[in-house]
């Protein structure tokens, strides 16, 4: 699981180059018609042009015209763009999508690794207690977020209890305010990651050689400092991993939001995510095609930032 | 060396019990709501006082049920074969040296890999209306009929059989394709799994791309019927909607516990390529 793309672009192509040229001079026993390998690549290949390249591509082109979704649109410029930045439902949006990974991404880089540590050790039973752990992410996001809706709901366990036990007067209106929305919501997505990335972590530890950790006993290190020092610096990639792809999954939150807030997005909308904004500007029947695919690349902007942040964050690492 | 005095390892095994009921408890939760009949309160016990399986039967009275779940084995059923299938078609080929243009396409095939799909469904939603798929089951499947993870899956299975096995088929007189059904594929299976649960999975669980595609509630997935379930003022009992929701979840788990090292090799095999 080593991060194998992460290393420099240019000492890659040349390693690839290489292998490549090893593996066709050895190949000389197998000879091939020059058209088979595109015979086999031919179905996936038309569909990921049809369904990932050429869509990209239409966004980019529709995000500088008036398009809407039952007509055509003549180019307007960078009219799309201009108008996002004075929209306050695109700034709602945004700020809610960067608050989300904000709060998300550090809670999913170091819980999951807790977890990981808690479930290392091969004591009896700890198969049961890792599967266990895993159950919420083969859970569909409709499944979890029904569930966290009933616990949730102002007649929800969750605030029955807080009653009967005199806690709150009032039940607390975590599905109903849109601060407590957005904040119910990122519990879930937390709740949901915590067995997906725990998963990468324990392959991770996997790695870590034994004797470090046992030299570092010898040292007299105790159970924390082994982890701080010993632990941690040996994951530092696999955090790195973790955080861009749990950033990206946290920008493009929709379901759970949907779910526990409803098809508006919170009262009056005020928890709308980025996604959410772009079913809601681009589709239905006054659907603005054009402004909702230059919120879509604005989206897209953003995930790659942080891919290429996490892509510098571990290249400095390894030099 | 890492001593395990009796204190710690109850220790360990008391976080590991609290974590339990963290992570299985709300599913838990609903799994004994679904349980409980009518007559009692959801809230005034944890367990049903008498356990009932009338809820299931309502749900699937009250909502047609079967048909969505029918409809969802459509699209999974069409995802599975397409993905298996197409994957690991172009999987070998990418494997293979010796060709031109094989770096576009690589570098073509890892774009793709940075566009999230939520920048791309309006557009994608234009292509699959423009062929007359809109609001079909077809127009669910067929965006994600081949994934360009399972394509990287299956390059790096072909890539590590060994090329004596390879030529040794050429010496037999073994044809491309025959080398590829014989050889290749066999040796893949570990991989052709994951491929197979991933894309399942993927089918069964999606809910914002069918949400786009389907108006009709006759072609309604799972999914989305259940958020139909649960929308329904009609239905506001969290009984029914807890019998839904466990229904959906209960053949992904089955699944999980049969098939379980394919689920955690699937986590593994995609971090690389991401």
């Amino acid at each position: 699981m080593s991060p194998a793309p992460r290393t420099s672009p240019k000492a890659g192509r040349a390693a690839r180059r290489r292998a490549a040229r090893a593996q066709e001079t050895d190949h000389g026993l197998v000879h091939r018609r020059w058209w088979t390998p595109y015979l086999f690549l031919l179905p996936g290949l038309a569909m990921v042009l049809t369904f990932s390249l050429w869509p990209f591509v239409n966004t980019v082109v529709l995000s500088l015209t008036d398009a809407q979704i039952l007509r055509g649109g003549g180019f307007v410029g960078l009219d799309n763009y201009r108008r996002a930045l004075g929209d306050p439902a695109f700034w709602t949006a945004l700020t809610n999508s960067v608050l989300y990974t904000a709060v998300v991404v550090p809670a999913l880089v170091l819980m999951p690794l807790a977890l990981a540590v808690l479930v290392e050790r091969k004591v009896p039973g700890i198969g049961f207690f890792r599967s266990a752990y895993y159950t919420p992410v083969i859970a569909s996001a409709v499944v979890v977020g029904l569930m966290w809706q009933w616990l949730l709901r102002s007649d929800g366990l969750v605030n029955t209890v807080l009653v009967r036990l005199r806690v709150v007067a009032e039940p607390v209106p975590f599905l109903t305010d849109g601060t407590l929305l957005l904040v119910s919501a990122m519990i879930v997505t937390i709740w949901k990651g915590l067995g997906y990335y725990m998963v990468f972590y324990l392959a991770a530890l996997g790695n870590v050689p034994r004797s470090l950790h046992e030299a570092a006993a010898i040292d007299g290190a105790g159970a924390l400092r082994r982890f701080l020092h010993v632990t941690i610096p040996s994951v530092k990639p696999m955090m790195l991993l973790v955080g861009t792809l749990s950033a990206i999954s946290a920008l493009r939150v929709f379901t759970e939001v949907y779910i526990l807030g409803g098809e508006s997005g919170g009262p009056g909308g005020d928890s709308r995510t980025l996604p959410f904004l772009i079913r809601e500007v681009g589709l239905g029947f006054a659907g603005e095609t054009g402004y909702a695919a230059a919120i879509s690349i604005l989206l897209f902007l953003l995930t790659l930032v942080f891919s290429l942040l996490g892509r510098r964050l571990s290249k400095g690492d390894e030099r | 060396m890492n001593r395990t005095t009796p204190a710690g390892l109850a220790g360990r095994y008391l976080t590991l019990c609290l974590m339990l009921v963290v992570m299985l408890g709300p599913i838990v939760w609903q799994l004994l709501t679904s349980l409980k009949s009518r007559q009692e309160s959801v809230y005034d016990g944890l367990l049903p006082s008498s356990p009932t399986l009338e809820n299931y039967s309502r749900v699937a009275e009250s909502f047609p049920l079967f048909a969505y779940v029918g409809n969802t084995l459509v699209v999974c059923a069409l995802a599975v074969v397409s993905n298996c299938l197409f994957a690991s078609m172009g999987g070998y080929a990418l494997s293979r040296a010796g060709w031109r243009g094989r770096q576009v396409v690589f570098t073509v095939l890892v774009a793709t890999l940075m566009f999230p799909f939520e920048s791309v469904m309006i557009s994608m939603f234009l292509t699959v209306r423009s062929m007359g798929l809109a609001d079909t089951l077809v127009g669910v499947w067929l965006p994600g009929a081949v994934s360009v993870l399972n394509l990287f899956i299956m390059r790096a299975a072909f890539l590590a059989v060994p090329r004596e096995m390879e030529e040794a088929a050429v010496l037999d007189g073994a044809s491309e394709w025959q080398r590829f059904t014989r050889v290749f594929l066999p040796s893949a299976k570990g991989a052709l799994a994951v491929v197979c649960i991933t894309s399942f999975m993927g089918a069964w669980d999606d809910f914002l791309w069918p949400l786009i595609v389907l108006t009709n509630s006759e072609n309604y997935t799972l999914q989305l019927g259940l958020k139909a379930l649960s929308g329904s003022s009609l239905v506001n009992d969290p009984r029914l909607v807890a019998a839904g929701a466990i229904a959906a979840l209960l053949p992904m788990m089955l699944l999980f516990f049969c098939l379980q090292r394919y689920f955690f090799k699937g986590v593994g095999e995609g971090s690389i390529k991401t």
